[in-house]
């Protein structure tokens, strides 16, 4: 799969395809973390592979971030993610989450 | 540093900057005259470079095509130096509208937009945008209808995000420039629509 970014940095290699259902790891470890709480243990699909990019909560603590992460915009339902959502059915947000916090739904 | 006049003590936001940045002209890190250069130059970047991006891909099917594909580079294209910036442009359709969000800080794209309007940075924008769309879209006297599937986009990491409004009705055979007049901020975060009465 094509990255819409290309990154020079060793890499992970990326686990998941465009259209993939994920779940977000539920999981609340401390330090610097970007992947936000209000996401944590639901599922998506993956809307693009975005590239690879530096750990950033290897980065936090002054580490190299290497090898980068695959990064990926997931796109999630409002309606499960939000109970008693005001919307239509079809409104989404999307989100984008390093390969680590992610596994097969 | 506050324009207004009066008097008033640090805050500790304020002194903890003021104390860094003296640290590093006293070292001779960096000097003043560079600080007060990038400062300059952050404050001159507005939307207005943003909006020459929405205007060609308005006018250039083919430009359009390229700036969804890589935003970064299509904004290098017209000559815009957006270093480091990973662009994702998210198009608004009859069916789709898009919306723009950071709810860890208040990632922004300045290199296009300038500096980031205060609501944008409020907890309260960053923690409803992503709840409750509808209702805060409502705020800014833009109702979507129903019908119309709203995305919105969390830009939690590496990515930076940028709208690409509707061409307004009513706009046919005007050039370039004078669409981008249309192109406001707030259209390309997705918190209103540009229209040809407005311009």
């Amino acid at each position: 799969m094509k990255a819409q970014f290309a990154t020079k940095h060793p890499a992970v290699a990326p686990r998941f395809e465009t259209g993939e259902r994920v779940r977000v790891r539920k999981s609340a470890p401390l330090g610097h973390i970007r992947t936000p709480f209000y996401i944590r243990g639901h599922v998506g699909e993956i809307e693009r592979f975005c590239g690879c990019f530096p750990n950033p909560e290897e980065l936090a603590q002054m580490r190299s971030g290497l090898p980068a992460q695959p990064l990926y915009r997931v796109r999630f339902k409002q309606k499960d993610v939000w109970p008693g959502y005001r919307g239509a059915d079809a409104d989404v947000v999307e989100i984008e989450i390093y390969q680590h916090w992610l596994e097969p739904a | 540093m506050s324009d207004q006049g009066t008097y008033r003590p640090f805050s500790y936001y304020q002194l903890m900057e003021t104390s860094l940045r003296e640290l590093l002209v006293e070292k001779g890190i960096v000097t003043d005259a560079e600080i007060n250069a990038e400062v300059a130059q952050m404050r001159a970047r507005s939307a207005e470079r943003g909006a020459r991006v929405v205007a060609r891909a308005w006018v250039d099917a083919e430009y359009k095509k390229r700036l969804l594909a890589n935003g970064t580079a299509a904004c290098e294209e017209l000559g815009l130096e957006i270093p480091a910036l990973h662009l994702v442009v998210v198009e608004n359709t009859p069916t789709v509208h898009n919306a723009i969000v950071c709810t860890l800080c208040s990632c922004y794209p300045r290199v296009l937009l300038g500096i980031p309007p205060d609501w944008y940075k409020s907890r309260n924008y960053r923690s409803r945008m992503v709840r409750e769309p509808r209702a805060v879209l409502a705020e800014f006297g833009l109702r979507i209808a129903d019908s119309v599937q709203i995305r919105v986009h969390d830009s939690t990491a590496d990515m930076r995000y940028m709208v690409l409004p509707m061409r307004p009705q009513g706009t046919e055979g005007w050039d370039e420039a004078r669409l981008a007049t249309l192109v406001t901020r707030d259209s390309m975060i997705g918190v209103a629509v540009p229209s040809a009465a407005g311009g």
